[in-house]
C-alpha cells in the first residue's frame, strides 16, 4: 500500500496524518453510508474509508461493485431505516441492505414526497 | 495564501465595477429577438440576448420581466445598452431603468419602421457605443466590488464532497473582505430548508427564507403531477451517485461555508443591505438561476458541477469547478478549476478554495472562461405563470 506523509489541513484544524490511498469518503461519524472516491469498487474488495469529521479511519469489504460518487452501506440496515449523510437525514430505506452493499434509489427513497 | 486585495475592472458611472465590458442589444419581447440579431450581427463586438416572452405578460410576472431587463442592462459587466421593443412604451421603460446608472443607452421600437429601418438606426447608435466601450481601460478596483454569484448543476456526490465545499472556502476567505455573495436554488434545498433557515442571520432572514421555502413548497405540492422524482434529483444526478433531493440539498448548502445570509431577495432583485451573503429565490435550473444572479448585479459566476453542467452566461463570466476526475477527463474543456485531488487527497480544502480564489481572480481580470470560449450565452428568463 503507498502511504504519503503529508500534513493535511481539516476544516481549520491542522492535523499530521499517514495518508493511506482512500477508496470511500464519509463526511461525518454518524453517517450510515460512504461516498466511493475512486473509478470503481469490485465486491469483495477491501476498502479503505476516511472519515472527515474527526480525520479517522475505518474498513469495509464492499458485496457488490460500486462506481464513482456511489454510495456503500457501512452496517447492515433494514426498511424504514433511516439513511444518514452529512449527518442528516436523507431518505429512508425500502429494501432491506446489508454492510457492504450498494445504497441507491433501488433501495432508499426520499421522505418528502 | 495572501489573498489579493484588489482585481483589475471596468469602473462604471455609478460606482460599481465590471469584470466584463460587454456592449449588449436587448430586445424587450420575443418578436424583437430577429432584429436585435441583425444589429449585433452588423456591429462587431456587440452581443444580441434573444430570449421568449415580453408579450402579455402580467402582475407580478411583468414585474419580474422588467426587473430582469432593466437590471441586466445595469449590470456593471456591460458597458452600454441598446434595447428594442416592438412598441415605445415598454421600451422607454427599460431604458429610462437603465439609464439610471448613468451609462449610455438608448431604445428603438419596431411599429411603424419595420425591422430594417430599425436595423439601420439602431445599428448606427450600436457602433457608437462599442466604439466608445472599446477605449474602456481596466483599472485597479478593491475586492469589495467583486459580486459573487453560486449556482452548482449536474451535482453528483463528488459535488456535495469538494467541489460545493471549495467554493464555501472561498466564501468563508472572501467574506470578511466586503464581498458580496448570493446563492439560491430553493427548490435544491429541500429536505435541508430548516438546517438552511439556522443560517439566517438574523430572525428575520430566517423567517422570509422560511416562507419562501414553503411558498414553493405549497406549489410543488398543488402542482406537482408526480413526486418529482424524475427532476429532483435528474437522471444525471441519479447516475452521479446521488439518491434523494434530501442529500442534493446537503450537498448543495455546502457552498455557503460557514457564511450567514443577511436577506432573502426576490428573483432578480438587487441586494441593498451592503456586502455579505444573499439568499435570493430561484428555480435550480442553470441558465435560469444565472441569468435572475447576473440581473440583480452581480459581476461574477462560480459553477461548481459533478456530471458536467456546460451552462454560460452572456454578461457573468460563469467559472466551472470540479472533483469529478472523470468529468475532468471526458469533458475538460468546460472546466475552469479541477478539484478532484481532493478526493485523493492529495489537496485539503483550504488549498481548493485558495485555488478556486486564484482561478476566479484571473477570470475577473479579464481571462475568459471555458463557457466562454466555448460560446456559451444562455439568457434564459424565468416566468411565474401564463401569459394573459
Amino acid at each position: 500500500m503507498r502511504l504519503i506523509y503529508k500534513i493535511l489541513k481539516i476544516s481549520n484544524k491542522q492535523i499530521d496524518t499517514i495518508n493511506m490511498a482512500t477508496d470511500i469518503i464519509i463526511h461525518d461519524k454518524k453517517d450510515n453510508v460512504g461516498v466511493v472516491v475512486i473509478e470503481k469498487i469490485t465486491p469483495k474488495q477491501d476498502c479503505a474509508c476516511w472519515i472527515m469529521e474527526d480525520d479517522s479511519s475505518t474498513n469495509i469489504q464492499s458485496m457488490d461493485e460500486i462506481p464513482l460518487g456511489h454510495k456503500i452501506a457501512m452496517t447492515d440496515l433494514n426498511e424504514g431505516d433511516t439513511i444518514l449523510k452529512y449527518g442528516h437525514d436523507i431518505g429512508k430505506v425500502v429494501k432491506s441492505i446489508k454492510k457492504g452493499e450498494h445504497v441507491h434509489v433501488h433501495n432508499v427513497k426520499t421522505k418528502k414526497w | 495564501m495572501e489573498i489579493p486585495k484588489s482585481f483589475l475592472g471596468y469602473k462604471r458611472e455609478n460606482g460599481r465595477a465590471g469584470t466584463r465590458n460587454h456592449v449588449i442589444i436587448l430586445p424587450v419581447d420575443d418578436i424583437s429577438n430577429a432584429c436585435a440579431e441583425a444589429v449585433a450581427n452588423n456591429i462587431k463586438g456587440t452581443i444580441a440576448l434573444p430570449h421568449s416572452y415580453g408579450r402579455l405578460q402580467f402582475g407580478a410576472d411583468l414585474d419580474l420581466h422588467f426587473r430582469t431587463m432593466i437590471g441586466t442592462g445595469c449590470n456593471p459587466n456591460v458597458a452600454a445598452v441598446i434595447v428594442i421593443g416592438i412598441e415605445p412604451k415598454w421600451t422607454k421603460k427599460i431604458v429610462d431603468g437603465i439609464a439610471k446608472t448613468g451609462k449610455p443607452v438608448e431604445g428603438f421600437h419596431i411599429e411603424r419602421t419595420g425591422d430594417i429601418g430599425t436595423t439601420m438606426k439602431a445599428s448606427k447608435k450600436a457602433q457608437e457605443f462599442v466604439m466608445w466601450a472599446s477605449e474602456k481601460q481596466r483599472e485597479e478596483c478593491p475586492m469589495s466590488d467583486l459580486w459573487i454569484s453560486v449556482k452548482c448543476g449536474e451535482s453528483d456526490t463528488t459535488s456535495g464532497l469538494a467541489a460545493n465545499p471549495t467554493v464555501g472556502n472561498l466564501m468563508d476567505k472572501l467574506e470578511p473582505m466586503g464581498v458580496h455573495l448570493c446563492f439560491g436554488e430553493t427548490s435544491e434545498l429541500t429536505g435541508a430548508e430548516q438546517v438552511c433557515a439556522t443560517r439566517g442571520a438574523t430572525p428575520e432572514a430566517s423567517d422570509k427564507f422560511m416562507k419562501t421555502w414553503n411558498s414553493y413548497n405549497d406549489f410543488i405540492l398543488k402542482e406537482a403531477t408526480d413526486d418529482l422524482s424524475e427532476s429532483q434529483p435528474t437522471a444525471g444526478n441519479i447516475a452521479g451517485g446521488l439518491t434523494t433531493i434530501e442529500e442534493k440539498a446537503f450537498g448543495n448548502f455546502q457552498k455557503i461555508g460557514n457564511c450567514k445570509f443577511i436577506d432573502v431577495l426576490e428573483p432578480a432583485e438587487e441586494p441593498t443591505k451592503g456586502k455579505g451573503l444573499y439568499f435570493m429565490d430561484t428555480s435550480s435550473a442553470a441558465a435560469e438561476c444565472v441569468t435572475l444572479q447576473a440581473a440583480a448585479g452581480f459581476n461574477i459566476h462560480l459553477f461548481p458541477t459533478g456530471q458536467g453542467n456546460i451552462v454560460g452566461n452572456p454578461i457573468e463570466p460563469v467559472v466551472k469547478l470540479t472533483a469529478n476526475p472523470l468529468t475532468v477527463k471526458g469533458m475538460g474543456e468546460h472546466i475552469d478549476c479541477d478539484v478532484s485531488k481532493i478526493l485523493t487527497r492529495e489537496m485539503n480544502m483550504s488549498q481548493a478554495g485558495d485555488e478556486l480564489i486564484k482561478t476566479t481572480l484571473r477570470v475577473a481580470n479579464g481571462r475568459l472562461t471555458c463557457a466562454e470560449a466555448l460560446g456559451h450565452k444562455e439568457f434564459v428568463m424565468t416566468k411565474l405563470y401564463r401569459s394573459a
